[in-house]
C-alpha cells in the first residue's frame, strides 16, 4: 500500500538523522507501551502474590499475640512433615511411572499417525486430542463412575464374566486409578506437539534412509526421535509442571473414596487443606511456595542435564 | 527454555500436509489401522458412557449395563431438569463460566499480543531481560501461585468477586513467547517501514496494519486462555464461595459432592451426569471448528522451543 511513497523516505543529510533518531524515540516509547500492560498483570498477579506469601510463611499465627516472626520454621517444619513428604514421594513415583508410560503413548501415537500408513490419520488426531478439551473436573466424574466398585461398567463386566472386581477406588488401587485419568485427559495434548514437531522435519532427512532400505522402526528411532528432542524435552518440562501441580483428580475422587484419598495425597491438595481446612494460612504459603521452588529445581536440573548430553553427542559426532 | 529456533515449520505445522512430504505410494497397514482405531476407542469410551448415562433416568442409572441404553429414553427429561433444579442454577453457572473465560480469555491474548509483537519487532533497552523474564515465568506452576493470589486477595477484601478469577488469568507468559515467535513470521519488517514512512503512528500501525497479519496467532492464545479459566477448578474453588458466582467447573463438582454424600436427593446423580454433558460440548465444538489454528500454535510453541 505504501510503496509508491518510498522514494520519499530519503531526504537528504542531517534532517534524516534528525527524523531518524526522533522516529527511534518514538518507537522505543511505543514498544514500552506494548509490553506494560503485560508486565502489569505480571507484576500484580505473579510477582506480589509470590512475593506475599514468602512473607506470610515466615510468621505464625497465634490466638494469644497474634502474628510472631518465626524465620525458616515453617519449612523446617515441612521438611519433617510425614504428610506433606508423603505427597512428594507419591508425586516422585508418578513422575517415575505415569509420565513416561504418558509421553511413551504420545510418542508412539504420533509417529504412527506421521508415518501415514493408517486409514483415516485426520480423524484419530482429533479424536486423541478431544479429552483436553473436557475439564478435569468432568473427567474425574466420570471415571470415578467407571471406576465404582458396584454399578461402574468395569466391575459389571467382570461380575458378567463370573471373576471378582477389583476396587480400583480402594487405597492400594488409586494412584493407579489417577496415573489413568491423568493419562486419558493430555495423552492427546503431548501428541499434537510432538505430531506438529515432526511434520517439520525435512522429508530428505528420511526419505534417502527408506530408499537405502531402512526400516520405519529404524527411521523412527535414528532419525525422527533425534530431530524431534527439543519438543520432547517440552513435553517433559510441562508434564513434570503438570505433576507436581496436580489438585482436581484427588480432590474430586476425594468425595467418593474418602478413605483412600487422604489429606496429603497431593502436595498441592495438602497446601489447600492446610489453607481452608487447618486454617493455618502461614504454614500453607510456605508449602506452596516449597513446591513451587521444588518444581522449578527439578525442571532446571532435567533441562540441565538434556543440554548437557546433546553437548556430548554433538562432540562424539564430529 | 533456549530458543533453537527450527526454519520452515509454519505450513506443515498449520496442518496441511509439505508437497515433499506428499506420500507417494506407501502402502496403508491394516494392523497398524486396527491398533490405532483401538486407542481411540479408549479416548471415547468414557464420553460414551457419559452419553449413554445422560440418556438414563436414576433407577437405570445403577440398574443397567453402564454402557448401553437402559430401559427408558429419558435424555430430554434429564436436560429439563439441568437446567430447572434449583431456579435454574445451573445456567447461571454456565453464563458465569462463559464470562470469566471469555473476558479472561480477551484480556489475556490482547495482552500477550502487545507484548510478543513488541518483542518481536522493536528493539528498546532491557528487552532481553524482560522477555528471559517471561521465559522463566513460564515454569511457574499456575496452581501453585493460586493460593498466594488467593491470600493477596484475600487480604485486599477482592475474594469472591467475579475479578477474583478474572485477573489471575489475564497473565499468561506462554502467549507472550507464542506471539513473539508467530510474529518474527507473519509480519515483515518492509511493512512496517512502508506504513512509517506513510507517516502512520506505532498504535495505528499495529491496529491496522499487523494485527490482521497476527490473526491466526491471536486466535491460537485466545482458544488456550479460554479453555484455562474454562476448566479452571482450582482458582473458583477458593475464591468463590456463592453459589450464584460459580463457574460450572465448581458447580458440577458440588452437586457431585453432595448426591455422593447422599443428602436424600437421588434424582441428583442424573442431573449432575447430564449436566456434565452439556458442559464438555462448547469447548470439543469450538475445538474442532478451530482445529487449524490451535494445530498450529502447540506447533509453533513445540517445534521452535
Amino acid at each position: 500500500m505504501a510503496t509508491s511513497s518510498l522514494p520519499a523516505a530519503k531526504p537528504a543529510g542531517a534532517t534524516r538523522v534528525r527524523r531518524a533518531s526522533a522516529s527511534k524515540r518514538r518507537q522505543t516509547t511505543a514498544a514500552y507501551l506494548f509490553v506494560l500492560p503485560f508486565f502489569v498483570v505480571f507484576a500484580t498477579m505473579l510477582v506480589i502474590p509470590l512475593g506475599y506469601a514468602g512473607y506470610l510463611s515466615v510468621f505464625k499465627s497465634q490466638l494469644i499475640g497474634g502474628l510472631s516472626f518465626i524465620g525458616l520454621d515453617n519449612y523446617l517444619r515441612a521438611f519433617t512433615d510425614p504428610e506433606f513428604l508423603g505427597g512428594i514421594g507419591r508425586m516422585v513415583i508418578f513422575l517415575l511411572v505415569q509420565v513416561p508410560i504418558m509421553l511413551g503413548i504420545a510418542l508412539g501415537l504420533a509417529l504412527a499417525l506421521d508415518s501415514g500408513r493408517a486409514h483415516g490419520s485426520k480423524a484419530l488426531r482429533l479424536l486423541y486430542f478431544v479429552p483436553y478439551a473436557v475439564p478435569g473436573v468432568v473427567a474425574t466424574l466420570m471415571w470415578g463412575y467407571l471406576y465404582g466398585p458396584d454399578f461402574g461398567p468395569i466391575s459389571q463386566l467382570f461380575r458378567a464374566v463370573g471373576l471378582d472386581a477389583p476396587n480400583l477406588l480402594d487405597s492400594q488401587s488409586i494412584l493407579g486409578s489417577t496415573m489413568n485419568i491423568v493419562t486419558w485427559e493430555f495423552v492427546g495434548y503431548n501428541m499434537i506437539i510432538l505430531y506438529a514437531a515432526l511434520r517439520s522435519i525435512p522429508a530428505e532427512l528420511y526419505e534417502a534412509a527408506a530408499i537405502d532400505g531402512a526400516s520405519q522402526y529404524r527411521i523412527a528411532w535414528s532419525i525422527k526421535i533425534p530431530a524431534i528432542r527439543p519438543a520432547i524435552m517440552l513435553t517433559v518440562i510441562f508434564s513434570i509442571i503438570g505433576t507436581f501441580q496436580l489438585f482436581n483428580e484427588p480432590s474430586l475422587l476425594d468425595a467418593i473414596a474418602p478413605t483412600a484419598i487422604t489429606n496429603g495425597f497431593t502436595p498441592n491438595y495438602y497446601a489447600y487443606n492446610i489453607a481452608f481446612v487447618n486454617q493455618d494460612v502461614n504454614y500453607a504459603a510456605a508449602v506452596a511456595f516449597l513446591l513451587g521452588a521444588l518444581i522449578a529445581i527439578i525442571s532446571y536440573v532435567v533441562q540441565l542435564g538434556t543440554q548437557r548430553s546433546e553437548r556430548k553427542q554433538r562432540k562424539a559426532a564430529r | 527454555m533456549t530458543a533453537t529456533i527450527t526454519a520452515p515449520a509454519r505450513e506443515n505445522a498449520a496442518g496441511h500436509a509439505k508437497p515433499s512430504k506428499r506420500r507417494q505410494g506407501k502402502k496403508r497397514s491394516l494392523p497398524l489401522t486396527i491398533l490405532l482405531w483401538l486407542c481411540a476407542l479408549y479416548f471415547l469410551l468414557p464420553l460414551f458412557w457419559l452419553f449413554i448415562a445422560s440418556t438414563k433416568d436414576n433407577s437405570d442409572l445403577f440398574s443397567t449395563f453402564g454402557l448401553w441404553f437402559g430401559n427408558r429414553f429419558s435424555l430430554w427429561d434429564n436436560v429439563v431438569s439441568v437446567f430447572t433444579a434449583r431456579d435454574g442454577l445451573y445456567l447461571r453457572w454456565a453464563l458465569n463460566t462463559v464470562l470469566y473465560a471469555g473476558v479472561s480469555a480477551i484480556g489475556a491474548s490482547l495482552v500477550a499480543t502487545m507484548a510478543g509483537y513488541a518483542f518481536a519487532k522493536y528493539t528498546f533497552p532491557g528487552s532481553r531481560v524482560l522477555f528471559s523474564l517471561t521465559l522463566g515465568a513460564i515454569m511457574i506452576p499456575l496452581t501453585a501461585l493460586a493460593l498466594p493470589t488467593y491470600l493477596l486477595f484475600n487480604a485486599a477484601s477482592l475474594t469472591n468477586t467475579p475479578w477474583a478469577m478474572i485477573l489471575p488469568s489475564l497473565v499468561s507468559p506462554f502467549g507472550v513467547f507464542l506471539m513473539r515467535v508467530y510474529a518474527a513470521d507473519a509480519v515483515p519488517d518492509s511493512m512496517i517501514e512502508a506504513a512509517r514512512v506513510d507517516g502512520a503512528g506505532e498504535f495505528r500501525i499495529f491496529w491496522q496494519v499487523s494485527f490482521r497479519l497476527l490473526g491466526p496467532g491471536v486466535v491460537t492464545v485466545f482458544l488456550f486462555a479460554l479453555v484455562a479459566t474454562w476448566n479452571n477448578y482450582f482458582l473458583p474453588l477458593i475464591m468463590l464461595n456463592t453459589s450464584s458466582l460459580y463457574p460450572l467447573t465448581v458447580g458440577l463438582a458440588q452437586q457431585q459432592a453432595a448426591s455422593a454424600a447422599g443428602g436424600g436427593a437421588q434424582a441428583l446423580f442424573s442431573t449432575v451426569i447430564t449436566g456434565s454433558l452439556i458442559s464438555v460440548v462448547p469447548l470439543i465444538i469450538a475445538f474442532l471448528f478451530l482445529q487449524r489454528y490451535w494445530e498450529t500454535g502447540l506447533a509453533t510453541g513445540g517445534v521452535k522451543e
